[in-house]
């Protein structure tokens, strides 16, 4: 009776925290698993426009990236409102496309070169004109597969 | 004596809950999880300089000429048409499903099946070119494209359902590959022009 007595005096035990830890590991773990590393930043605005019938990418170590947008807030003052393409961490004209292709090539191995895809990433609100130019110049440095980037979305025209 | 006898403390181990935080906010800050989705094109390679440019010859009643303008507004075979309508123009124009003069040939195509056998279906050589001018905006462009590529999904599945009596995306590989091959993706862009004059 002594020894119950003293047990009650206690309340109730604190929960057990010795297995947070494992559990902070396991979201950790999911993150890690599921995430992909931001790897540059991105210089222009890009609001993607909306399609239904857009694909997953399979390979992500095939793609290339060709952002093409207005400059982001806090480059305005310096580089102004007009729509501009961003190839790795800077502006480019659209003739430096070439030697971007060559050298994002030059990256993989002889045989996934074929398979190499550049994804253009527009805003919606850009005019063909900078896209066409884009597009030009890819066919000149022999990309040829190329990708529109755009979100999913469920019917957008009904 | 009982010095010498006593054990290693164990490690205090109520940080690490603290440390996997602090691994996990990062990897929170610095990953980013968008999966990339896009409509996929190939281009048409250039031409080599030395070669004459040679009109191709396409029958008039296989060519569908989509245009867009500055204004975003839509041309289809001289048409001027809603977005919502080019779907089914442009379905229309690939079955041609009454034999329309004025539309598509079918040709009898024998297609190798992934058991072997021969599949003969008629491909409609129907090709869907698509004019833009330097002013459309990209967002129009897309969703032209994204309509355009819609058509050919839902004949795509139409004719998966008439031949294996499944959806297409849950075909096997090589049968979708006979399907894709059944109704190729023809759309073509014309080189680029300057129409509206920006």
């Amino acid at each position: 009776m002594a020894v119950m007595k003293k047990k009650g005096k206690g309340g109730i035990p604190p929960i057990s925290t010795a297995s947070l830890p494992d559990v902070i590991f396991m979201i950790l773990f999911f993150f890690m698993i599921s995430t992909t590393m931001r790897d540059m930043e991105v210089l222009v605005k890009t609001q993607l426009p909306d399609a239904t019938e857009v694909q997953k990418l399979e390979k992500k170590q095939l793609v290339s990236f060709v952002y093409i947008g207005q400059p982001t807030p806090s480059q305005e003052a310096q580089w102004g409102t007009a729509p501009r393409i961003q190839l790795n961490d800077s502006y480019r004209q659209p003739r430096d496309i070439g030697e971007f292709v060559a050298s994002e090539r030059d990256k993989l191995s002889e045989a996934d070169r074929q398979a190499m895809t550049i994804m253009l990433k527009a805003d919606k609100g850009t005019r063909m004109g900078i896209i066409t130019d884009v597009k030009q110049e890819l066919r000149k440095a022999n990309a040829l597969k190329i990708s529109y980037a755009a979100n999913r979305t469920l019917a957008q025209n009904q | 004596m009982a010095s010498n006898k006593k054990e290693i403390k164990e490690i205090n181990a109520s940080s690490m809950a603290d440390i996997a935080f602090l691994l996990l906010i990062f990897f929170l800050v610095a990953t980013t999880m968008n999966v990339d989705t896009g409509l996929s094109r190939v281009l048409p390679a250039i031409p080599p300089e030395d070669q004459k440019v040679e009109d191709l010859d396409v029958n008039e009643r296989n060519l569908l000429a989509v245009k867009v303008n500055t204004f975003d507004a839509i041309l289809v075979a001289g048409q001027q048409t809603h977005i919502t309508q080019l779907k089914d123009k442009v379905k229309e124009f690939v079955l041609n499903p009454t034999n329309d003069e004025n539309l598509p040939t079918r040709k009898d195509t024998e297609i190798e099946m992934p058991d072997g056998s021969t599949w003969i279906y008629p491909v409609s050589e129907g090709i869907v070119s698509l004019t833009n001018d330097r002013g459309t905006s990209y967002d129009m462009y897309i969703q032209v494209q994204n309509e355009l590529t819609r058509a050919f999904n839902e004949i795509r599945e139409d004719v998966a359902h008439q031949k294996f009596r499944m959806d297409f995306m849950s075909l096997a590989e090589g049968e979708r590959d006979a399907v894709a091959k059944a109704v190729p993706l023809k759309i073509s862009e014309a080189e680029p022009v300057n129409v509206g004059g920006n």
